[in-house]
């Protein structure tokens, strides 16, 4: 287990070091950061002084050798456009992009469990056949327009809901989250649903193919014969057992909700990582960019490893220690 | 192709039919967007266009207003980055800082000159300017303002750590000054330098006993975001919002709102709909596609003015005349040999070939005016008969062959696709209008974040671009059309390279004629000259459009900022 584990992490800071590589030889290709933030009047004078403060006046190897030298001792650099470091910056705003996240994925999972079950259960009722429209619909639908109407909807037509912003927050853990007040509840629900949509569809899908498939297995046929309740057979024999496509699909999806909300964040205005980053690209503030995408690195490895982890308990014949 | 403008007809009729099409107009404009962000890549994202269809929706809705509000709530487009007054010149910066803290000249809503800090100022010498300042004026802490703030601020400007966009330029011209008493300060400069009051409507003054020491991390927590300014921060979540109250001792007015909730909502049309659903009340940046709608609307008032930015195409002067321009070969697509755009006959065929007009009607939906020099009618060093060249394509053919082209040549004309109002499709239209009189032009938009570089390293031989001008003619004068150098400090967006020792003569005398009457005549004299040669080619001047519930009013600003102390409660009806 601890090989495994140990093998996984010499993995992740390959891949760290190889997407840092990436980033600063690709952001390099697009332009040049000085020319974007500077004034349009600023004269030469200002112009170098502004390529020296942002210490780009070196070749870009040494450029990239300055800043692995800061990254061992835990300093990402300072962000070209708020003078802050960018990992706090990225960290200030992660609690609301998690928060929406973790909201997303519960809810896809508590509505699109329970739907997909039943939908492979009674395969030919019309509730079911119901549900796999709406399915399809949650599949197609592009985020942004969803979004657009249920503000449309929700807050210009009927005034439920509040169309943009977090609104309030309490402290816990000495961080800031919505979920805790009320205001920020009414302010979660829309961009959580928004994000959850496709979540639900792809949850129904793969529950009720896997208890469509798993239900003409022989040990459910067997279970059955031996006269056990379809609750039993339902939800420990099948249920367990449709469960893995399930946790890996919710894994991955967790990961890409966390690190490409970017949609849904600026359609609500959620201060999240995702409107950073955005941000971040079009002003090439390099030390944002490379250190969003370490840190997304870091959290898929995170969630693949929890995924492989989840496996064996689900399953035991799955092993951990491969060869 | 340019859209199709709606027929006009009724508002009663229009917001029927706007009421019946919605959801048809509002699955259209939402694939189109799809679409377009693909295209885009990571571009300004995804830009409104359902919006059109929500505000019609909106329309039916209806609803009562509120009272009066004792909170001011404002959606902006862009994200402020730093509560640093100094730290990075950059507008939605510029305008928050503008509420906290004060220059010793403000500036009118239409940039006219206006006393702030200062109460008066002249020149008592050719390098001595004299300030005098207002007195009983407090920080938001208590402390008092004097000369030593001012002294204090200016020799900040050049000395913020990792500044990507210093204000330094404004003290540079600045060799030495003299506190003549608490409240009289004089500034030296080596040459005469009459520009320098314009240049004291950039510098917000901070405390010397505050600000010591002071930090961008210090400002941006909003600690030390102390000015003498309007309004006082509260609080400050980067990226987010800024919570502000008012100054009840603010010496210019205080404000009608006890509070004011700035917050950025980058999305167009998310900005839009938070206006229709009362989340905010005011927004600025509002998208052209929705104007025409959002101004039916009964709840709401729309404030607008010709601005200072003016959209225009840069054409390659670096190349001579026997020379081959980058991204021009001749009908078959070889080498030309020569570059045309050194004629200027071929520049003005390229100029008088745009339809101004159908530009600013169609496309921009009204929201800017055809232009045929820098600066907007009402502003300093504007030419009242230079007036924006007329669509004449025939005329453009004629120059053509005049100019040895009767059957054209081949031109790649480049442009932003997320900098300006509608950039790339405005370079769409000229490309068109271009192809018509036989110059058979190929469009290319990109990011500008790739687009600005390449223009920058003379990468193309046309390219659209805008300029946010100061109110002052040499401003754009010296930036684009004075010849590249180091030692003036011009030519910082001279990307075609013009270059015109007679035009260069007449700005150098420009630059340093004290006598207000004077300096105007030299620079109309320039602005006739760059006119006359075609040295970039002006297309409009944008129009700035904000708007707000019906309960309030605004005076609409030419320098595009967004400042709650521009809004007020509308009178009661």
């Amino acid at each position: 287990m601890s090989v495994y584990l140990l093998r996984r992490l010499i993995q992740a800071l390959g891949v760290v070091f190889a997407m840092s590589v990436i980033v600063f030889i690709g952001v390099y290709a697009i332009g040049d950061p000085v020319e974007i933030l500077i004034s349009p009047d600023a004269d030469q004078i200002e112009r170098e002084r502004a390529v020296r403060a942002l210490g780009l006046d070196l070749p870009l190897w040494q450029q990239y050798l300055v800043f692995l030298g800061k990254a061992l001792r835990g300093d990402l650099g300072n962000s070209f456009v708020f003078n802050e470091p960018a990992l706090q910056l990225i960290l200030q705003r992660m609690p609301a992009t998690l928060e929406l996240a973790i909201a997303a994925t519960f809810g896809a999972v508590l509505i699109g469990l329970p739907l997909g079950l039943y939908a492979g259960l009674r395969p030919n009722s019309v509730g079911s056949k119901a549900i796999m429209a709406g399915s399809i619909l949650g599949f197609s639908l592009p985020t942004f327009w969803v979004g657009l109407m249920l503000i449309m909807v929700f807050a210009v037509q009927l005034g439920w809901l509040p169309s943009t912003g977090r609104g309030d927050t309490a402290e816990f853990l000495g961080l800031q989250w919505s979920f805790l007040t009320l205001d920020g509840l009414s302010h979660l629900l829309m961009p959580a649903l928004n994000l959850a949509l496709f979540k639900i569809s792809l949850v129904i899908r793969l529950t009720r193919a896997g208890v469509r498939e798993t239900m003409l297995m022989d040990y459910v046929k067997f279970a059955r014969a031996k006269g056990l309740s379809p609750f039993r057979v339902t939800f420990v024999h099948v249920f367990k057992n449709i469960l893995i496509p399930v946790v890996t699909v919710t894994g991955l999806e967790f990961g890409s909700t966390i690190a490409f909300s970017v949609v849904t964040e600026s359609i609500f205005a959620w201060p999240g990582m995702g409107k950073l980053i955005i941000d971040s690209i079009n002003v090439l503030d390099r030390p944002v960019i490379v250190a969003y995408l370490m840190i997304i690195v870091l959290l898929f490895i995170t969630i693949n490893l929890i995924v492989d982890l989840t496996y064996s308990l689900l399953d035991p014949r799955v092993r951990l220690e491969g060869k | 192709m340019l859209p199709v403008r709606r027929k006009g007809s009724s508002s009663a009729k229009a917001a029927r039919r706007q009421t019946s099409l919605v959801p048809a107009g509002l699955l259209q404009n939402a694939f189109g967007e799809i679409r377009d962000r693909r295209e885009k890549a990571l571009g300004k994202s995804i830009r409104a266009a359902g919006i059109a269809a929500i505000s019609a929706w909106a329309l039916a809705a209806g609803g009562a207003m509120a009272q009066a509000p004792t909170t001011l709530t404002m959606g902006v487009g862009s994200p402020v980055t730093s509560l640093d007054p100094h730290y990075h010149q950059l507008s939605p910066n510029n305008a928050v800082s503008d509420m906290i803290f004060d220059k010793l000249v403000e500036t009118d809503d239409k940039a006219r000159m206006q006393p702030g800090l200062a109460s008066e100022w002249r020149a008592v010498g050719p390098t001595v300017w004299e300030f005098k300042l207002r007195p009983n004026v407090r920080f938001h802490n208590g402390s008092a303002f004097t000369a030593e703030d001012v002294v204090f601020t200016l020799q900040r400007l050049p000395n913020v750590p990792n500044s990507p966009s210093s204000f330094a330029a404004y003290s540079r011209p600045i060799v030495r000054m003299e506190i003549v008493d608490p409240l009289t300060i004089r500034f030296h400069t080596a040459s005469p330098y009459p520009l320098l009051p314009l240049d004291m409507t950039n510098v917000r003054i901070i405390d010397a006993q505050t600000h010591a020491n002071a930090t961008t991390e210090g400002f941006n927590s909003g600690q030390l975001a102390i000015g003498t300014g309007p309004f006082r921060v509260v609080q400050h979540r980067s990226g987010d919002r800024i919570e502000f109250e008012r100054n009840n001792e603010y010496f210019d007015g205080v404000s009608p709102f006890e509070r004011v909730s700035y917050r950025m909502v980058t999305n167009d049309a998310a900005r839009t709909a938070a206006l229709l659903a009362g989340d905010l009340d005011f927004i600025d940046q509002v998208p052209t596609t929705d104007l025409a709608r959002l101004r039916n609307d009964q709840r709401l008032n729309i404030s607008e003015t010709v601005g200072l930015r003016l959209i225009f195409l840069g054409l390659d002067h670096l190349r001579a005349a026997n020379e081959n321009s980058p991204l021009i070969t001749d009908n078959d697509g070889r080498p030309l040999g020569r570059n045309p755009l050194k004629d200027v006959r071929v520049r003005r065929a390229l100029s008088i070939a745009i339809d101004r007009t159908a530009i600013t009607s169609r496309l921009m939906e009204g929201a800017a005016t055809p232009a045929g020099q820098f600066l907007p009618p009402g502003t300093f060093s504007h030419v009242p008969d230079v007036q924006a060249p007329a669509y004449d394509p025939d005329g453009a053919r004629r120059l053509l062959a005049e100019a040895g082209y009767p059957n054209g040549f081949r031109i790649q004309l480049n442009s932003p696709n997320d900098r300006y109002i509608n950039d790339a499709r405005i370079a769409q239209a000229v490309g068109q209008m271009w192809t018509r009189v036989g110059v058979r032009t190929a469009v290319e938009a990109q990011t500008w974040a790739t687009f600005v570089g390449r223009a920058g390293r003379q990468e193309y031989s046309a390219f659209l671009i805008g300029w946010g001008s100061n109110p002052d003619g040499s401003h754009p004068m010296r930036n684009i059309i004075g010849t590249v150098s180091r030692e003036k400090g011009w030519g910082a967006s001279n990307r075609g390279r013009y270059s015109n020792p007679e035009l260069d003569a007449l700005l150098d005398q420009a630059l340093v004629e004290l006598d207000e009457k004077k300096r105007e005549e030299m620079l109309i004299r320039i602005q006739r000259m760059a006119a006359e040669d075609v040295a970039v080619i002006p297309i409009h001047i944008q129009t700035n459009i904000w708007a707000m519930r019906r309960n309030l009013t605004h005076a609409a600003r030419v320098d595009e900022l967004t400042r709650a102390q521009d809004v007020r409660p509308a009178a009661a009806r």
